[in-house]
């Protein structure tokens, strides 16, 4: 999950000399040049594929609006671009972040649960359950979020409607109505979602906090919820961290869920979380097909773009955080 | 030292220790706590599934597994079978290609190390980080531009959502096997790759195939690439991967939108069958795992 | 009560000792301390206690007097640490362990179900083969680690508690102008006074020591022997070790166990005071074991 630490990995084996012995290091050399070449052709062809409209409207006109209105463009003509696409950042950070505060202490309590307060012979069943959440399609998390979450929100959702009106900040998050699918809505489904995998990361960290010093916790008269205080969670914080990013990544990139959930709002950026808007994945998925627009499909590639940076940054600091949390605990 | 004692800031009655009941109480909650968001989850884990089943059992039956959609989608009655058919083959299609070229690449990775070897593992977890939208894209950029929407287009994109998984998997089993098989190989004059074919891969393959089936219901899961790849035909069977061709996952989330509420009958069976593969092949995968002799002792 | 008769220090009735005697032999103590203070007996009567159903060590019965420090002696497997953990209920913490027979501190039975195991920990500290400082605290919240447990946090700066613990454990000296560096960054032998300022700074009536030493250099060995033989004035120290000098060297009252074979539990062979067990054992065994012809 975190990568190959050095000292498990096997002795490299000395390149034999007989035939086969190299026709196999090439043919597993070539297999794993393919890893190489897949994420770098990933990158080169998205920014081909990009480029026109790049070119054409320039890269900051992209992020300096967030009206995304294809049938305003014209083709062969300096016209202002309608393809702004702050919005669909937006939907993605937000749908993330609802995601992330609702999963993260979840996961962090079943984590715990499951390395040290279940009896032993639950820890593995209970396992086994949270990981079956990983296993659901997002698409049938989408069609469950349309008919059983929505509704199940919706009391929810009618309440917080109102009951922030005219408080400052709170008022504008949540002002209302409630529209069913949202953010909000989008949001919690990526949490159920999110939740499998930062529990898992945060599992095989707290895994590692030494028997000794939680027997010594223990030894000093602490409780057992004393007792994770003390030598199980300082040690995790940057465990926990990337774990949280590692699930921030896959949210960021979630694509059929939100997009059944999120409404399909792609004229502007809606402040309140409980309306509907549109995410970087969501508009790809909903448009792309019928991209028939100038520079339409090419500006889709603008937002596949953007989310692939995103992706690769959030995710490639994920990993090195949880693997250097392992070297370091190891 | 009697000092020491005079001077302690507030003098406890022993036994019990400073604010013992509130300890245990503070005790009490916290752990309710715990386990209020273990129940939680696996709740939410039961409320998926049993809605699905309720949902997906009032609709799949023999007719929905042996026809294909109506023209009309408000319309009643048909199937999902060109979506199965189409799951199988796309599905079948990348993992022929994801598996040699997973199980090779993390072979590379582990038994031969090396730069460009530690490059590799880190890109792996990058490939997994990347959105299966983005590969979606990345494939119609690569392939549906030239070739068009097609069942290959579809598998192209499914072998690379694999791919990194089957990687990933797969260089953590061969970690595993212990160093002393190797060099029992190495040392009795067979050649390195003899040595990883006939018996470091043999020790690895339930795990491998863990790792495998795993990817394989991630795989039958996926739906954002092949919007963009596959495309999807709710006409007819198609079994030519050459044309556009449809998924289950496909046909779940096209019928699931309409608001007709014949075609989200129907998306509520695909989901339940869908469900039912992808546990199947979750199922398949830890059976193997278990058996299996270098993760079953774990 | 197999072995009670050859256990000189158990001739009387535990359940009648109710009110724990200075035994004539234990060190001065101060008189304000131990009114404070005093220590409960220890007493331990047919104690077996298992893992996954299989006894690692079984039906000991012995007495631990208040002040002295007794030492566990035997050869590895023969379920010292076993029984060490027995004292203080860790022993169950430990999945699939059970006990059966009593554990009696101060006359009450540690593992009667009325008695809060958290309490008992809190009156028999414990410290571990292994220095185990928390990475993550200063040296001065280490020591602190067990005070503050159910404290709130801020009330009264304990500044006079950490100085005494560190005193106690011999370590004062050395930290007093780094109490804020991460405990991880002492030494081995430092390290593991530090854990015992942190079991001291509990204030525990007895303190118990899993081979406290044998992760040590030979100095550091030293300090620590010298401790434990000033820590006796305040509290009652039960210590495992598997060499037979530092038993010599720092108790009172020498403990041997024995087991006969792998697979079988250990058993109490003979306890005494500890000039006694090495100079006129009573049992072959224990010669054997303290002359060096076997473990």
């Amino acid at each position: 999950m975190t990568g190959i630490p050095a000292d498990r990995a096997a002795a490299p084996l000395r390149r034999g000399r007989g035939r086969g012995d190299r026709l196999f290091h090439s043919g597993v050399t070539a297999a794993g040049t393919v890893v190489v070449l897949v994420l770098l052709a990933t990158v080169v062809f998205i920014v081909i594929k990009a480029w026109p409209a790049v070119s054409h409207y320039g890269p900051g006109s992209f992020l300096s609006s967030d009206r995304w209105a294809p049938s305003d463009a014209v083709a062969n003509q300096a016209d202002p671009n309608p393809y702004g696409i702050l919005q669909f950042l937006y939907g993605t950070l937000v749908t993330s972040a609802i995601a992330m505060v609702i999963a993260v202490p979840v996961s962090i309590a079943v984590a715990l649960t499951i390395t040290d307060v279940a009896p032993q012979r639950l820890r593995r069943p209970l396992s086994a359950l949270v990981d079956l959440l990983a296993a659901i399609p997002s698409v049938v998390y989408g069609i469950w979020g349309i008919f059983a979450l929505i509704p199940a929100l919706r009391p929810f959702g009618d309440w917080a409607a109102t009951a922030f009106d005219g408080i400052p900040v709170l008022g504008t998050v949540f002002s209302g109505p409630f529209s069913g699918v949202s953010y909000f809505s989008a949001g919690v489904v990526l949490a159920i979602m999110v939740l499998p995998i930062v529990t898992a990361v945060c599992r095989e960290v707290f895994a590692t906090a030494p028997c000794a010093e939680k027997e010594s916790a223990y030894a000093l008269g602490a409780t057992r919820t004393e007792m994770l205080r003390m030598a199980v969670l300082p040690r995790s914080r940057s465990g926990i961290v990337g774990a949280s990013v590692l699930g921030l990544g896959r949210a960021l990139g979630e694509t059929i869920a939100v997009t059944m959930l999120i409404g399909d709002n792609v004229l502007s950026i809606t402040r309140s979380v409980l309306g509907q808007g549109a995410t970087m994945p969501s508009v790809i998925a909903n448009e792309f097909t019928e991209a028939n627009q100038p520079f339409h499909l090419s500006s889709l590639f603008v937002v596949a773009g953007c989310l692939l940076a995103l992706a690769l940054v959030v995710n490639a600091l994920g990993r090195l955080i949880v693997r250097r949390t392992g070297e370091n605990i190891a | 030292m009697a000092t020491h004692f005079a001077s302690r800031p507030e003098a406890e009655p022993r036994p019990g220790g400073p604010g013992l009941r509130r300890r245990m109480a503070t005790d009490m909650v916290g752990t309710g706590v715990l386990w209020l968001a273990t129940a939680l989850t696996v709740g939410v884990l039961l409320w998926v599934l049993g809605y699905a089943a309720v949902q997906g059992f009032r609709y799949l039956g023999p007719e929905f597994l042996t026809s294909t959609p109506p023209g009309d989608p408000s319309r009643a009655g048909g199937g999902f079978l060109n979506g199965i058919i189409g799951s199988l083959i796309v599905v079948g299609l990348a993992t022929v290609v994801a598996v040699p070229l997973g199980v090779g690449a993390a072979v590379y990775v582990v038994e031969y190390g090396g730069r460009l070897a530690r490059a590799v593992d880190f890109l792996t977890d990058l490939l997994i980080g990347i959105p299966a939208i983005v590969t979606g894209a990345f494939v119609y950029a690569l392939w549906v531009t030239r070739f068009g929407f097609s069942g290959y287009a579809g598998a192209i994109s499914l072998a690379l959502v694999m791919l990194p998984l089957i990687v990933r998997a797969t260089a953590e089993i061969l970690c595993l096997v212990p160093r002393d098989l190797r060099e029992a190989g190495l040392a009795l004059g067979v050649t390195p790759a003899r040595t990883i074919v006939s018996v470091v891969l043999p020790t690895a393959m339930g795990g491998i195939t863990t790792g495998i089936m795993l990817a394989v219901a991630r795989a039958m899961g996926e739906t954002a690439p092949l919007l963009l790849t596959a495309l999807g035909n709710d006409l007819f069977v198609e079994t030519h991967p050459d044309h556009r061709m449809s998924t289950l996952s496909l046909q779940i989330f096209s019928n699931a939108i309409t608001g007709f509420e014949a075609a989200q009958a129907r998306a509520w069976a695909g989901a339940l069958t869908l469900v039912i593969l992808v546990l199947l092949c979750t199922a398949v995968a830890r059976f193997v795992a278990r058996r299996s002799s270098v993760t079953g002792a774990r | 009560m197999t072995y009670g008769n050859r256990n000189p220090l158990d001739s009387l009735d535990p359940t009648a000792m109710k009110e724990p005697k200075m035994p004539p032999t234990a060190p001065p103590v101060d008189q304000q301390a131990a009114a404070r203070f005093a220590p409960a007996r220890l007493d331990v009567v047919d104690l077996t206690a298992s893992y996954r159903g299989l006894p690692a060590v079984a039906d000991v019965s012995l007495t631990i007097e208040p002040h002295r420090v007794t030492a566990l002696i035997g050869p590895s497997g023969c379920g010292k640490s076993t029984l060490l953990r027995c004292l203080n209920g860790m022993h169950l913490m430990a999945p699939h362990a059970t006990v059966t027979g009593q554990v009696l501190l101060g006359g009450t039975d540690i593992y009667d179900p009325r008695v809060n195991p958290i309490e008992i920990r809190r009156r028999v500290g414990m410290v571990f083969q292994r220095p185990t400082p928390f990475p993550t605290m200063s040296i001065r919240d280490n020591v602190l680690a067990g005070v503050h447990l159910g404290r709130r946090r801020g009330r009264g700066t304990h500044d006079d508690l950490v100085e005494q613990a560190l005193m106690r454990a011999g370590l004062w000296k050395e930290v007093r102008n780094r109490l804020k560096a991460p405990g991880g960054g002492l030494s081995g032998g430092q390290q593991q006074r530090l854990c015992i300022a942190r079991a001291l700074a509990v204030e525990p009536e007895i303190l118990l020591m899993d081979e406290p030493c044998s992760a040590l250099d030979p100095i550091s060995t030293l300090v620590i022997e010298d401790l434990i033989k000033e820590i006796r004035e305040t509290c009652t120290v039960v210590i495992v070790t598997h060499n037979m000098q530092q038993a010599a060297r720092v108790s009172d009252t020498t403990v041997f166990l024995n087991v006969e074979y792998a697979g079988v539990p250990g058993r109490l062979i003979e306890a005494g005071p500890t000039e006694q067990i090495f100079n006129a054992p009573q049992q072959r065994a224990t010669e054997d074991y303290t002359s060096g012809r076997f473990g």
